[in-house]
């Protein structure tokens, strides 16, 4: 008798192999037109935690980013299109969702977040009373400058999110998170916001019953002084987050 | 209402509705879509054709002139009509960003299918169910 295609399957699906010190734990990193510094955080990643597989996921870039990830050693998976950030990142949760594993870190793809602050968000991530841990740039040593909207921008939100949610949260834009467990299925579902996780996401997060923990991480300042938040003029943002903030509270405690 | 704006009013409503009409029989337009631009299209006529309706409708809102009444009723559907769409381009926008995604993962399971089967024809191929496909 003929095996089925999953018999002829099975074993021979070339997922990465996990990693010895941290199994069942992928790295997504996102990233568009990052061909010059993808291949620094991929080697940054491989020296500091070893051999954890690595997810790029390239938002449709015009430059050699899926060459530059191939090569050294991630597995690369292209959008079609420029998507923006959020669709890219939550590419990188269905996957992960649909391969079982159970602790997904994000990470920049512009080489902003120091690898060296990864154990720190592991270990914390490996505690039981814990979903989300969100790297903050703006805690402990980190010596980090932007522009004044910018921080005026996450300061505001930041304790916004804080007052409402009864946790200080200082960070609340940090692309530099580790998940755990039910909070993949989360990020995975039609919840996730499509344009770009803020103090919003934190809020509803919170209201899903999911635990966050924020813990300091060495950001680098960006070269070119492009943010995720490229192509968003600032009104936009202050009404969308505003919007954004006052639905998710209006809206019924959601069961999940 | 004046004859000449009467019936220019008419004629209006007679092309748009019959237009709908054959571009759902062509399958240019989905029977969703056509259903506000009939009702617009129909309801103007009726007023249309029917002064007298017209003019108590517009005693009854108040309206000085009648051709405003007829303007606003049309605006009125353009403006439902508007949201009707915003909303479907909204479901529309989200389906598009799940099938990309679910295009991407598929298509980066695919290669990496491909890349294993080609490394293993070093060996000695045997046949298998995907053979088939």
């Amino acid at each position: 008798m003929n095996p089925t295609i999953q018999e002829t399957l099975s074993g021979t699906l070339p997922t990465a192999p996990p990693s010895r010190t941290y199994p069942n734990t992928l790295v997504v990193i996102p990233s568009f037109n990052e061909a010059k510094n993808v291949g620094l955080v991929i080697d940054g990643i491989r020296r500091e935690v070893g051999d954890i597989p690595v997810l790029v996921i390239d938002d449709g870039s015009s430059d050699e980013t899926v060459k530059v990830a191939r090569n050294h050693g991630a597995m690369v998976i292209s959008l079609p299109f420029n998507s923006g950030y959020g669709v890219a990142l939550q590419t990188g949760f269905i996957y992960a969702l649909q391969k079982d594993y159970s602790v997904v870190i994000q990470m920049d793809g512009d080489g902003q977040h120091d690898p060296k602050s990864l154990k720190d968000l592991l270990e914390e991530i490996q505690r039981e009373d814990v979903d989300v841990v969100i790297g903050s740039r703006f805690i402990g040593t980190c010596q980090y400058s932007s522009t004044f909207a910018r921080r005026a921008g996450i300061l505001i939100f930041g304790r916004l999110a804080s007052m409402i949610i009864r946790q200080k949260v200082t960070d609340p834009t940090s692309g530099f998170q580790a998940i755990k467990g039910k909070a993949i299925r989360f990020m995975a579902s039609d919840f996730f916001p499509p344009d770009y996780p803020d103090a919003d996401f934190i809020i509803l997060l919170h209201r899903f019953g999911f635990k966050i923990r924020e813990v300091p991480v060495n950001m680098f300042p960006n070269k070119e002084n492009i943010s995720m938040h490229r192509g968003h003029k600032t009104l936009y943002y202050i009404f969308k987050m505003f919007l954004s903030i006052i639905v998710t509270l209006l809206r019924q405690k959601p069961r999940f | 209402m004046p004859p000449p704006i009467r019936i220019i009013s008419i004629l209006i409503c007679i092309v748009l509705v019959a237009y709908v009409f054959e571009l759902v029989r062509r399958k240019h337009l989905n029977e969703e879509y056509s259903l506000g631009w009939l009702v617009t299209g129909s309801v103007m006529l009726v007023l249309s054709i029917f002064d007298e309706l017209l003019i108590w409708i517009s005693d009854l809102v108040g309206a000085t002139l009648f051709t405003s009444t007829l303007f606003f009723f049309g605006l009125l559907f353009l403006v439902i009509i508007c949201l009707h769409f915003s909303i479907r381009i909204s479901a529309l926008t989200n389906q598009v960003r799940r099938l990309t995604q679910h295009v991407a993962i598929l298509y980066q399971e695919k290669s990496s299918l491909e890349e294993q089967m080609y490394a293993d024809r070093t060996l000695e191929r045997t046949p298998t169910s995907l053979d088939k496909f």
